[in-house]
């Protein structure tokens, strides 16, 4: 690892990113609309207090993941993660690089559909805001670092869209929003103890019940923390710089 | 100086279930450029693979530069050009360039040395997905060159060049062999052969020949590379038969 060579990949994938104003538009508008439409269905019922929170920890989990592991795959197919790996470019540098410049994203992200959230949809929130942004970027750092992984995995852009579903939709199922986690059957609840969107969705959860949820939500982004990183080393193991 | 910038003993690379190139061994000299010709599908973009050793071998040894090919104190010393142009579509000329410039930690003054070099100048604010395959593949190039690498391994550069471009372009690879750099650069256009030191010609994963090119042509009585190319394959088959 070499802090210059990941700090200048963040700096290049950005100034990628800067040249693609759609995809930015994308990635900080769509998430305000899916808050404000869920908001406009549940107008008038406590619902939207008890989920709205819960989807700001999970779009910003999938948006990332999605986005990641496309632009890794166009590393991958353009010969230019080929290239890099004969430079003295570290597989670390490489991950950490994608890492960091996709945190600054999910950092504006957060920060805007959290006050769209609470400013515009009213959403009810006990606990300190700063704690629901702080989550929701640990989300999509999670996002990409699992995004990351899987691309290694992906031969064709259609495997990597298709991973979505694969390794998002079974986490969305069991992170407690569709039924409450301890009411699953037992072996899926212990599945869900282990899979990392289950905390997300927890300490959004506490952030909005608690006037001071502290300690919850720092047990949940431990454990959050510690998949992000365990994704991104098990994802530089991904990368090769030998193929056949 | 060493003499040798490859050296290539018993290679033996199967793609795909094919056995690419089958047992080959060959040396490169040093501070020399030399033209790995032969025709599409011959092994020329596997052998260039081995030497930065991104290739997974079966057997054999690749030394470059006096290290194993792959080695980590190599990474600094090649540069490297794919077949297709390995650069950033979605950032300009100088973005890209200075990227591989910081990658490789060399000074942002290099990047626009190296921009000059492919005569890209007047283009380095341009988006490089909006460039033409020949401006693109200069952009690749650049970023190769942007190291001042000790060896220079380039698979086919000038494809879909004008006239002009290619010959300076060749003058450039010379002019880098003149101040000691070692170039191994491969090409399907056997007329390039005369601009090359000496010529490796490749077919079917087997070198045919390993000369210059006047040794060459003295040696099959033909006018030029392509005529002495036809006149080897059939000497072969006459041999084999």
């Amino acid at each position: 690892m070499n802090a210059h060579r990941t700090l200048v990949t963040a700096a290049r994938v950005l100034a990628q990113l800067r040249a693609d104003h759609r995809t930015i538009g994308l990635m900080l508008v769509v998430p305000c609309v899916l808050v404000g439409l869920l908001a406009w269905i549940f107008e008038g019922t406590p619902v939207f207090d008890g989920l709205g929170a819960s989807l700001l920890g999970v779009f910003p989990f999938v948006v990332m993941f999605i986005v990641t592991s496309i632009a890794t795959l166009r590393e991958r197919t353009s010969g230019t993660l080929e290239r890099l790996l004969t430079t003295p470019m570290g597989k670390g540098d490489f991950m950490f690089g994608y890492a960091l410049a996709f945190g600054v994203m999910a950092v504006l992200q957060a920060l805007i559909a959290t006050a769209f959230a609470v400013y515009v949809c009213g959403l009810d929130v006990a606990g300190p805001l700063w704690q629901l942004v702080a989550v929701a970027v640990l989300d999509a750092l999670l996002g990409t670092a699992l995004g990351l992984l899987a691309s290694g995995f992906a031969r064709t852009e259609f495997q990597a869209v298709q991973f979505m579903p694969a390794f998002v939709l079974p986490q969305f199922l069991l992170c407690g929003l569709i039924v409450a986690r301890d009411r699953l059957p037992d072996l899926l609840r212990w599945v869900s103890d282990v899979l990392p969107l289950s905390y997300a969705v927890d300490a959004m959860k506490s952030v909005t019940a608690s006037a001071s949820p502290g300690a919850d939500v720092a047990g949940d982004a431990a454990v959050i923390a510690l998949w992000v990183l365990v994704a991104l080393v098990l994802g530089s193991l991904t990368l090769r710089r030998r193929t056949a | 100086m060493m003499k040798n910038a490859i050296e290539i003993a018993n290679l033996r690379v199967v793609r795909g279930g094919r056995e690419v190139l089958p047992d080959l061994s060959v040396t490169v000299p040093a501070g020399q450029v030399v033209g790995l010709l032969g025709p599409s599908g011959s092994g020329k973009s596997t052998l260039i693979r081995a030497v930065v050793g991104v290739q997974v071998v079966e057997s054999g040894d690749v030394t470059v530069l006096g290290e194993p090919a792959g080695s980590p104190s190599l990474r600094h010393r090649i540069g490297y050009v794919t077949q297709s142009p390995s650069v950033y579509d979605d950032l300009s000329v100088r973005a890209n360039v200075r990227y591989f410039a910081s990658i490789l930690g060399v000074r942002a003054a290099a990047a626009d040395e190296a921009i000059e070099a492919v005569d890209l100048t007047s283009h380095a604010d341009a988006l490089v997905g909006n460039l033409s395959g020949g401006q693109r593949s200069r952009v690749s190039l650049a970023a190769a060159l942007v190291g001042d690498p000790e060896l220079l391994v380039l698979d086919e550069p000038t494809v879909g060049l004008d006239p002009v471009l290619r010959r300076d372009l060749w003058e450039l690879f010379n002019r880098l062999a003149a101040q000691g750099r070692s170039l191994l650069v491969s090409s399907h256009v056997m007329d390039e052969a005369s601009r090359c030191d000496r010529l490796l010609l490749l077919r079917e994963g087997e070198i045919l020949a390993d000369d210059t090119l006047p040794a060459l042509l003295a040696r099959t009585g033909a006018d030029d590379a392509e005529q002495a190319f036809l006149a080897l394959i059939d000497r072969a088959a006459q041999e084999a038969r």
